[in-house]
């Protein structure tokens, strides 16, 4: 029995003169996904990519785990490839339905016949498979209006293909049509989401992590790096920058005044990141925030850390609850690892009391108390930078 | 000496050796140390937990470092005993279960919970139809080997598992693969089970060391409290130099698991052809059986008689299974040996460096026994 998969383009069909556009660099991240699996055959109409295994070697349940991670594509099916016959179907696919429909209840059949010289019309074809599902499985019963698995049968040039239920693709847009953003990755819950849903509108992902030994260890970095090869599953490779941020933290403690300690802090991060995006053209910034969740997070103090900036700083989560914004960091598989123990850059010198609605001139005039400039320089000079690549 | 007991355990390999040495000596520290010391320590379990995960085609959040296959199999029982067993008081395993499986089940059993034990069909083969029907809605766990320990017997554990977790999805299912791990083409998905028990020293590592795979969104208790190392479900130190041994093992001998079973199998087709000109040897066979493990029974000598005169001539085979030390075995009553046959069946478990030679030596000096030994009626 041969298989294929079926992977149906979300809002791409929608787009105009570019579809061509999108459909390309689709195609070009389904193949680099896909390349270590085995080999596969690719072709594309109506709106629909069908990746083909080419060898009996290659895993189509590990290539449809890996499409799921995919952005751009909006619905996964299997289907079976079978004889361009009604004996055929009832031969090959029928049984190799077994696992689905013996799980369902309920089901009807839909027919889409792309080769019209075939002899039956699509309500015929529906009319017959059906028949053959209810003899094969009697304790089936058909619903037309809301079945618990549609069948979909596909009469096409050479053969025919019959799918049971589809499974949900990543959604989004393909990574590489939306320009290049640059995530401040901290180690917590929220920072990862953020950088997977601002890729998932096609955006490629750079990440920045500052670390401060010996008040952040080993592990915190490592686990950082553990978050973005979650997100990489989703993103590609990241380019990942990890920025020696010590004496900058020391320097704020011993000089600034207590209750500002953490919106200067962020000041900073972000003139550094946004430094580094000047010299590699990066467009924008990305940050985990969500209005009012702690106090560095209030709206004034937003506006104390967006001034630094020259470019966008997007905020994808900026009004979603926690609970919501843990939703996604389980469903991406960052939560687990988010929540490992370890003091991370933003936890160091809290200030016991932070304003919560900073003014802009007292802030400045807090951060001016010492100058940060030739720290910062240093810092960016002596940035580190890997690629991070998805483990699984 | 002719080695024939790699079920009962098998010599480390030369990997396994020189990581346990080396964890020992340069890589001691405590895991949990949040020095930078105990990080390398973590390293070194994280990077077999990763080798071990591959190993079964999974991710290695969900392998649990333990002390072995039976501290896994007693984990892998009374955790589900504790997560499902308030309201679902049936277990279903088999009659043919390793002792780790079958005591702490018949512990339940003595504290409430309703067993039931398949038993081997006349051919002595376990039918999946007898497991899937045997499940209901009360049930809380399905415990099944992969192999048997005792003869090489492969149980239909993924086509029953399968079905199982389509009628009952929320039954547990688990299985104890310490006989086909490494020696079969496994992978946790294909299996279909929940929780899989794995041993270290029978895949050529050193023994004190074994892991249970947990499929993700199970849940598993602990049932032995502490620092709350592994996630929490099983306390104490992890035993770093052990764990480094597990995973240069299943490393070294990953990529020859086609080729191991290969060579097994013509090894043990080697040995049913050659004992077929021995009168009075039959080596007991299933229509799936793993090459690595074969049965023999030589009419009317008792097996530990001809064991300890095999032993005399440098030939080491076990009675039964080995844990049970010379007791009669259930398992071999279960799958409908007779009273003379139990008494006079060995057990050969083979590795990748037994060869021919080796069989044609022990059939050798089984005829000399037969020709030596006083017979038993």
């Amino acid at each position: 029995m041969k298989e294929i998969i079926l992977c149906k383009y979300g809002e791409i069909a929608l787009k105009g003169l570019n579809k061509r556009t999108f459909e390309d660099v689709l195609m070009k991240n389904i193949k680099r996904r896909l390349n270590q699996l085995g080999k596969f055959h690719y072709t594309r109409s109506q709106s629909t990519i069908y990746i083909e295994p080419l060898d009996d070697n290659a895993d189509i349940d590990k290539a449809i785990d890996k499409l799921k991670k995919v952005f751009g594509i909006a619905k996964i099916s299997r289907s079976i490839e079978c004889e361009k016959s009604l004996d055929g179907i009832k031969c090959t696919a029928v049984p190799a339905l077994e696992d689905t429909l013996l799980a369902a209840k309920t089901f009807k059949v839909e027919t889409k016949r792309a080769d019209k010289t075939f002899y039956l019309k699509s309500p015929e074809i529906s009319n017959e498979v059906g028949g053959m599902i209810l003899d094969a499985y009697p304790h089936l019963e058909v619903d037309v209006h809301d079945p618990d698995v549609v069948v979909l049968v596909e009469i096409r040039e050479h053969n025919a293909y019959v799918s049971a239920g589809k499974a949900d693709g990543a959604g989004g847009i393909p990574i590489g049509t939306s320009g290049r953003a640059m995530l401040l990755l901290s180690g917590g819950i929220d920072s990862p989401v953020a950088g997977y849903m601002i890729a998932k509108r096609g955006v490629v992902l750079d990440c920045i992590h500052f670390e401060s030994p010996p008040y952040t260890s080993e592990r915190a970095k490592l686990k950082v790096i553990k978050l973005a090869e979650r997100m990489a599953e989703y993103t590609g490779r990241i380019k990942f920058r990890c920025v020696p941020f010590t004496k900058i933290q020391e320097e704020i403690k011993n000089n600034c005044p207590e209750e500002l300690f953490t919106i200067i802090m962020r000041r900073l991060m972000m003139e550094i990141a946004d430094k580094i995006c000047e010299r590699e053209r990066i467009q924008c910034l990305v940050t985990g925030e969500s209005i009012g969740q702690v106090a560095s997070q209030t709206m004034s103090a937003m506006v104390c850390t967006d001034v630094v900036a020259n470019r966008p700083v997007f905020r994808p989560l900026i009004g979603m609850d926690k609970s919501e914004i843990i939703a996604v960091s389980r469903k991406i598989d960052t939560f687990d690892i988010s929540i490992e123990p370890y003091e991370d850059c933003c936890t160091v010198f809290t200030p016991k009391h932070p304003k919560t609605k900073p003014d802009i001139k007292a802030v400045e005039a807090g951060q001016a108390m010492f100058d940060f400039k030739p720290l910062v320089d240093d810092a960016i000079e002596n940035t580190s930078c890997e690629f991070i690549e998805a483990k699984r | 000496m002719i080695y024939f007991d790699n079920a009962a355990t098998t010599k480390p390999c030369d990997e396994a050796v020189k990581a346990v040495c080396e964890t020992l000596q340069t890589n001691w520290s405590n895991p949990s140390s949040l020095h930078g010391l105990g990080l390398k320590a973590e390293q070194a379990l994280n990077s077999a937990r990763e080798i071990i995960a591959r190993a079964l085609d999974t991710d290695s959040e969900c392998i649990y470092f333990t002390s072995g296959a039976t501290e896994s199999n007693n984990l892998a029982i009374f955790s589900t005993a504790k997560t499902l067993g308030r309201h679902k008081k049936k277990i279903v395993t088999t009659a043919i279960e390793h002792p780790s499986v079958s005591q702490p089940v018949k512990h339940l059993e003595e504290n409430g919970f309703e067993v039931v034990y398949i038993t081997p069909n006349k051919s002595g083969e376990i039918n999946s139809a007898d497991i899937i029907s045997a499940v209901d809605d009360n049930t809380c766990l399905v415990s099944c080997q992969l192999v048997n320990n005792e003869t090489g017997y492969i149980l239909p554990v993924a086509k029953a598992y399968k079905a199982v977790k389509r009628l009952y999805p929320k039954v547990i299912t688990h299985c104890d693969c310490v006989q086909g791990f490494m020696k079969l083409n496994i992978s946790a998905s294909c299996l279909n089970a929940d929780l899989i028990s794995l041993s270290g020293h029978k895949i050529y590592g050193p023994k004190g060391v074994g892991a249970l795979y947990v499929k993700k969104g199970i849940r598993v208790l602990p049932v032995n409290f502490g620092g709350g190392q592994e996630k929490g479900i099983r306390s104490g130190t992890e035993a770093v130099p052990n764990i480094a041994g597990f995973g240069a093992a299943v490393e070294a001998f990953s990529t020859s698991i086609d080729e191991r079973y290969q060579k097994m199998v013509e090894l043990s087709n080697y040995l049913c052809q050659q004992a077929e000109t021995v009168e009075g040897v039959t080596v007991n066979k299933f229509s799936e059986s793993s090459p690595y493990i074969a049965s023999v029974t030589v009419d009317k000598i008792k097996s530990e008689t001809l064991l300890h005169y095999l032993e005399q001539k440098g030939i080491y085979v076990s009675s039964g299974s080995a844990c049970s030390k010379g007791k009669k075995s259930d398992v071999l009553k279960a799958f409908g040996y007779d009273d003379k046959a139990l008494d006079s069946t060995v057990r050969l478990s083979f590795s990748y460096d037994n060869n021919k030679f080796e069989i044609d030596e022990f059939l050798k000096q089984v005829k000399n026994a037969q020709a030596e030994l006083v017979k038993i009626n």
